[in-house]
């Protein structure tokens, strides 16, 4: 009985979509040749597919319901289960190790650069992660200090012949620099409307930086950035992928182990707590703006230093690649993959944009599959992929007893 | 902090009130035509930022799908207009009839996007809807890009230019003064519906309070889908009549029609009607003058700026409530 119903509700519902689809999917005008064509197979199509969407989805929804009545709150995602066993995370780590290390020499540059810009994506979102996740300040506005960090490299090598390793660490002042700056004026806005303001200023730098011919070169972009040397060493195009690659790595293992010890530190326990409530956290006497200020400056730090390798990487840059799709991109990256939780971010990082490279084949539909994703990723996991975990202090009830019986 | 914001306050009006006198002096029939522009720009956006604001009002949701429901409205329009135009109807009965499939399709564009993205999410944590929305906007772009083509498609003009309105149409074309009635009557429409009717009424107390509405008999899940039916209404509406003031479209238009609504509803303060009318007002005029006197290709720069000062001086936009937390 309960299956009839289904496939009478899949039916209706298969039949609103093709009403729905009919105009633009069926009925194709072109007002040039004055001919209408109708795609009566299109119909069918649609039909046929929401059919079995539906059903497929009202089969998961309910699953969904029915764990979540069975299920208490303490459900921890299995790899972090894994991972606080020791047994399990040393050959682990080691395994991920070996194939991070073995990666560019067992497959081609291809496949190297398309990691590369996943990696850089790791960090962007790692980064991100500090604002969104841990202090819960939403910026749609990241992008910006990317393209900030990126022009820094290539103006400042343009005009003063500055390296790589010289502009690193500039960028990361000067983005946090540009984080304090902006940061400023509009922290002490609240939700939503830190959300508009913040995506406007990624905006306006990078119509700025589109309109200002003689400084940023305008739409045409900058073109041959040099890329990082070894000691004042290139290696040819090939050597430098793999050598970028590594630099890459390097400096996420960096931002992982800074996250890692930031989230844990005083500041990145008052994020949290800001985050959760701000008024009882003032109350502690915690600075409000302070601390937000400091989470924001520093989630700049990260995309300035992002920028710069993804200039030396691509060697030409152009505003048309800090659009605000780039910082969605960017935020999905941190909510898909479990917003505050480092190891979501990084898996989060890895699907969103391996994936989209991968489904080059399907080129024409992989934006239409991505959003599709999106969707179904948020409505069936509205936790991201991999959920963070509060650290719980472990605290021993028969340690204290003993404790407090020797003092008394 | 407090005499920065006032000495910046007196800076900020008079720099603007010495142009506006001076260029009114100068050549006042430009500075009233950019006026006019600015009012049918604005209310295109008051159109637009209706839905932003009202689905805000309700589930505190930034609907980031709006524009594109607003896009597939002047799709819609522009397929039955072109077919029944092939098939030799009169023009009249055309464009009635453009408009009734655009806001009906509209509608129910709205209506499914909301059950399929939102409602699950009804619970979640507010980014996890964010995404699904941003999803969703990135997936109707594609679906009208795939189904229909990538390029321009021109967009022959539904409202003729009526013989009566010739004398002033030098100032203001038939099309444009079409776009500020047509927002006028919405805007008295939609503020009889919130104001009178059951469903209106079920609206705001939806917004205030959604437990206790539950708990008083209002079915809240239809009283969200009504208010995502009256947003995609209205952005239909818009829709259509930007496209015959355009004359082309694409599958993109709207995003950034989406974007620039948005900051409106939020200089108005998001969540208030009338905010997001008199934000819209503000912002269409405002960058009609910005154009007009000054550079084009910073318009955007311009209302991204206009909303930073704006809420700099008052955090929750113009008619916000400034609401304390409560602990």
């Amino acid at each position: 009985m309960a299956i009839k119903n289904q496939i009478k509700q899949s039916l209706i519902i298969a039949f609103w979509f093709m009403i729905l689809t009919f105009p633009i999917m069926v009925i194709k005008v072109n007002t040039i040749q004055n001919t209408i064509d109708f795609r009566w197979a299109n119909l069918l199509w649609v039909g046929i597919v929401t059919f079995f969407a539906s059903m497929v989805w009202n089969y998961f929804l309910r699953r969904n319901e029915a764990q979540k009545k069975k299920e208490i709150d303490d459900d921890i995602p299995l790899i972090h289960r894994l991972l606080q066993n020791d047994r399990f995370r040393r050959p682990f780590l080691g395994v991920v190790a070996a194939f991070f290390l073995a990666y560019p020499f067992v497959f081609p540059m291809y496949h190297t650069s398309i990691m590369i810009s996943a990696l850089v994506y790791v960090m962007l979102g790692l980064g991100l992660n500090i604002v969104v996740g841990l202090a819960g300040l939403l910026d749609l506005g990241y992008v910006a200090f990317y393209a900030v960090g990126a022009y820094a490299y290539a103006l400042l090598n343009l005009h003063f012949g500055l390296s790589f390793w010289v502009v690193l660490p500039m960028s990361a002042l000067l983005g946090t620099l540009f984080g304090v700056m902006l940061g400023y004026p509009v922290l002490r806005l609240r939700g939503d409307y830190l959300a508009i303001v913040t995506l406007g200023f990624g905006e306006i730098i990078r119509i700025v930086l589109e309109n200002w011919d003689t400084f940023s070169n305008g739409p045409r972009g900058i073109a041959d950035i040099p890329p990082p040397t070894f000691f004042g060493h290139y290696f040819d195009q090939h050597d430098t992928m793999i050598y970028i690659y590594f630099i890459v790595t390097g400096l996420v293992l960096m931002t992982i182990f800074f996250v890692n010890r930031l989230e844990n530190s005083k500041i990145g326990r008052a994020w949290i707590a800001l985050r959760d409530d701000e008024i009882a956290c003032q109350a502690m006497g915690i600075d409000k703006f302070k601390t937000k200020l400091t989470a924001f400056a520093l989630g700049a730090t990260w995309a300035a230093m992002g920028g710069v390798v993804f200039a030396a990487k691509t060697s030409y840059i152009n505003p048309m690649s800090f659009t605000i799709w780039e910082s969605i991109t960017i935020l999905c990256v941190v909510v898909i993959g479990g917003m505050g939780s480092a190891i979501g971010v990084i898996a989060g990082a890895l699907v969103l944009i391996l994936l989209p490279e991968y489904l080059r084949a399907v080129s024409e539909y992989r934006m239409l599959v991505f959003g599709a994703l999106q969707v179904i990723v948020m409505v069936f996991k509205p936790d991201g992929l991999i959920k963070s975990v509060r650290k719980v202090y472990t605290f021993n009830v028969q340690e204290k007893a003993i404790h407090e019986q020797t003092h008394t | 902090m407090r005499w920065i914001k006032i000495s910046l306050g007196l800076a900020v009006i008079g720099i603007i009130g010495f142009f506006t006198v001076r260029e009114l002096l100068m050549d006042p029939m430009y500075f009233f035509e950019l006026f006019l522009g600015g009012l049918t720009r604005g209310s295109i956006y008051a159109l637009i930022a209706l839905g932003y604001t009202m689905v805000y009002g309700i589930i505190q949701l930034i609907n980031f799908a709006h524009g594109e429901i607003y896009m597939i409205g002047a799709m819609t329009a522009l397929i039955v207009a072109s077919v029944l135009g092939m098939w030799g109807w009169n023009t009249a009965v055309i464009a009635i009839l453009a408009f009734v499939f655009a806001i009906v399709y509209s509608c129910a564009y709205g209506f499914t996007v909301e059950k399929i993205a939102y409602k699950p999410l009804r619970n979640a944590p507010r980014l996890s809807a964010l995404i699904s929305a941003i999803g969703m906007s990135l997936f109707l772009q594609n679906y009208v890009m795939l189904a229909q083509t990538p390029d321009y498609l021109p967009f022959k003009s539904l409202i003729p230019d009526f013989k009566f309105w010739e004398p002033f149409a030098h100032i203001i074309t038939s099309v444009e003064i079409t776009i500020i009635i047509t927002t006028v009557i919405v805007m008295i429409l939609l503020g009889l519906l919130i104001k009178f009717t059951r469903i209106g009424k079920a609206m705001r107390a939806t917004a205030q309070d959604k437990v206790m509405a539950a708990l008083l008999g209002i079915n809240v899940n239809n009283v969200i889908s009504a208010t995502f039916v009256v947003g995609s209404a209205t952005a239909a509406i818009g829709g259509v009549l930007i496209a015959c003031h355009v004359g082309q479209i694409n599958f993109y238009i709207g995003f950034l029609a989406g974007l620039k609504a948005f900051i409106a509803a939020v200089l108005g303060g998001i969540g208030s009607i009338p905010g997001a009318v008199l934000g819209s007002l503000v912002l269409g005029i405002s960058e009609s003058y910005f154009t007009g006197y000054f550079y084009s290709e910073y318009e955007d720069v311009f209302a991204f700026t206009i909303l930073v000062i704006i809420l700099i001086f008052r955090p929750s936009g113009i008619l916000g409530k400034h609401d304390t937390q409560k602990v």
